[in-house]
């Protein structure tokens, strides 16, 4: 069984957002951390490692940095690990961000391609699917259990209220929640196979089967005018007073600030 | 020289932080206070290899260096001194001394369990009156056929009776030595749960509280004779040998709990208000501050040189790291109790209450000053090279 899991290297919100100048996030000046839902992905692809002895190939998209990302989960316990960069590549959408990893993913032999629901930079759950699409593969999302029945998988879809058992025969794709599992540590030994380990670095032209006019930002339909960190609202005001009082307090500010 | 970690170190100390502050962290102050032994929590660093960081692959362990282990009692260590301790004891007292002196048929039979953390490790050198002076040991070991017959205890031994499989010290004769009769010591591994093996009391400590010290007792125990470590009367050798390798986990232990002090103060004076400023604005707590800092610092370049040493050791079989060790363990720990009383009174009242951690690592430091060697021990072997 060959399973593929697609990770991405994400700002690690704990340690604060960074913008370039012109708006965009400056990746490389903030510390990183795999994906949550990728990782569960990941660590759904490692118990069927453990069970069936899969082999697990992750992939990743991004900046040569992002090679980080790959040793860390060859660390965890992945076979093998595919960077997927080059100039060309940057400023990608969603779209042209699935074409990329689709057009890498060809080159591949596959059973099972797990992504993360979404990432927690961009959260659009676009890119799981759309790959599955490229590759005219099915698709079952928000994964919260992963079991296999012979030649498919069996999962179970969250929903707000409920879940759903769906049932596909592979190959499939499965995007992963992060309450999927609990993600096992690296160990210490796996750090130091994981930086022995070679990285296969894949650019523009080993992409199978992608037209150029859907990658890269030229490729991209949507366009980020302009990001921005969370502006913290200023502190509330804390009054006590009788019900009565209390309401048309609260009426003469709803009024003061044009609210009503 | 290059004081810069490699990328691999690098990770391995994210990992080893990430795990103590999710995973140990939020039970430190509960195992302090209940004395219980945070077993699920070693099964967790089973799991991800804690267990047995530098014994080799072949033999079950992750097979890395000294340094990355430190790195790992280091971080315990910030945030609960007890969880540091169990993983320094079964490593460097126990595995350690397996790996070095060990028979292949040992070593095979042995260290897979105890490197996968499936058992737990301790050491038994100490006696009631036999601690500095390891030569007044009582307990005697006599062959009779094809086993060895012990009889004696062992005292303050670390994770106790939690653990599985014991490096015992004991006497197996008396030899002339410069025309002196001295006590003939040779090691032995023994199995928990060997008739005639027995535990006596848990000590009630000071700090440290959740690592199981207990009394171990042996009453005719009857062990096979293959289970002597090493040879016969080299018993004095394997302890010494063992114990400069575990004053390099120890010296670490207590660098980490210096470290997670000062971590804990630099947060408690940001927000701490008196005279209507954050204490951290004063000048007296900003240089106290800088004091612990620097120390810690240099602790950190101590117990990592003397951890590279023995790495150097493991490569040649040649170089001595007895006295970095020795000189690491001590400095590491007279910071730790120094950085640690600063701390507390940093903190002021509430550093006093064991609300706030400070208290605990304060008690936790004290040991680092006792235990695999006093202070004085370890002046003596630094002043012995010296003067050699």
């Amino acid at each position: 069984m060959k399973v593929v899991v697609c990770v991405k290297q994400v700002p690690d919100t704990k340690g604060g957002v960074k913008f370039n100048p012109d708006g965009t996030l400056d990746r490389a000046a903030m510390l990183t951390i795999m994906n949550p839902d990728d990782k569960a992905g990941l660590e759904a692809a490692l118990r069927l490692k453990d069970k069936y002895d899969a082999e697990v190939t992750v992939v990743t998209m991004g900046l040569p940095k992002a090679e980080e990302v790959l040793r860390e989960a060859l660390a965890m316990g992945a076979d093998k690990g595919i960077l997927v960069t080059d100039r060309v590549l940057g400023g990608a959408d969603t779209w042209a961000t699935s074409q990329t990893l689709a057009g890498a993913i060809r080159n591949l032999d596959y059973d099972l391609i797990i992504t993360g629901r979404q990432a927690i930079d961009g959260d659009t759950a676009q890119v799981g699917p759309q790959i599955s699409e490229h590759l005219g593969i099915p698709v079952i999302s928000y994964a919260q259990k992963i079991e296999i029945e012979g030649d498919s998988v069996v999962v179970e879809r969250q929903y707000d209220d409920r879940y759903h058992v769906l049932k596909a025969k592979m190959p499939c794709l499965i995007t992963a929640l992060a309450e999927l599992n609990e993600p096992r540590y690296m160990t210490p030994g796996g750090i130091f196979d994981a930086y022995k380990a070679e990285i296969t670095t894949w650019g523009r032209a080993d992409l199978k089967d992608v037209e150029d006019s859907n990658l890269g930002l030229k490729g991209s339909p949507t366009q980020i005018a302009r990001a921005s960190d969370k502006v913290r609202k200023g502190q509330g005001e804390k009054v006590t007073l009788d019900p009565n009082e209390s309401v048309s307090y609260i009426m003469d500010k709803l009024k003061e600030k044009h609210v009503i | 020289m290059d004081f810069t970690l490699s990328k691999e170190h690098e990770m391995a100390r994210a990992l080893f932080k990430e795990f103590a502050e999710k995973e140990v962290k939020p039970l430190a102050i509960e195992v302090d206070e209940t004395e219980e032994f945070p077993r699920a929590t070693v099964e967790k660093m089973a799991k991800a290899g804690f267990m047995g960081i530098p014994v080799p692959k072949e033999y079950g362990g992750q097979g890395c260096d000294i340094l990355t282990y430190a790195m790992c009692v280091e971080e315990l260590a910030k945030v609960c001194g007890t969880t540091a301790v169990i993983v320094s004891a079964h490593t460097s007292l126990c595995c350690d001394p397996i790996l070095t002196f060990g028979t292949e048929e040992q070593k095979q039979k042995y260290l897979p369990d105890l490197a996968s953390g499936r058992k737990i490790g301790a050491f038994g050198l100490t006696e009631p009156g036999a601690g500095t002076d390891a030569q007044g040991q009582q307990t005697k070991a006599v062959l009779e056929g094809d086993e060895w017959v012990l009889n004696g205890s062992k005292i303050f031994i670390t994770n106790g009776k939690e653990a599985d499989v014991y490096v015992i010290f004991a006497i197996t004769g008396v030899i002339e030595k410069r025309g002196r009769m001295t006590k003939e010591i040779s090691a032995f591994i023994v199995e928990k749960g060997t008739p005639g093996f027995t535990f006596g009391t848990k000590e009630k400590k000071m700090g440290i509280r959740g690592s199981s010290t207990y009394e171990l007792i042996f009453t005719d125990c009857r062990i096979p004779k293959d289970n002597m470590l090493g040879q016969q009367g080299k018993g004095f050798n394997i302890a010494m040998h063992t114990l400069d390798g575990g004053r390099i986990g120890i010296a670490a232990q207590a660098l980490g709990i210096g470290e997670g002090a000062l971590e804990r103060t630099i947060e408690y004076v940001k927000e701490r208000k008196q005279f209507g400023r954050a204490i951290g604005a004063f000048q007296n707590t900003q240089f106290q501050l800088a004091d612990m800092a620097t120390k810690a610092q240099a602790a950190q370049f101590m117990v990592y040189k003397a951890a590279c040493t023995k790495d150097q050791y493991t490569r040649d079989h040649k170089t001595s790291y007895s006295v970095e060790a020795a000189q690491a363990k001590l400095y590491a720990a007279e910071m730790a109790m120094e950085v640690t009383t600063k701390a507390v009174q940093l903190h002021g009242g509430y550093g006093y209450t064991r609300e706030y951690e400070v208290e605990r690592m304060m008690r936790d430091a004290k040991i680092t000053e006792i235990y695999e060697g006093t202070s004085e021990v370890q002046r003596m072997v630094i002043s012995a090279n010296l003067l050699k």
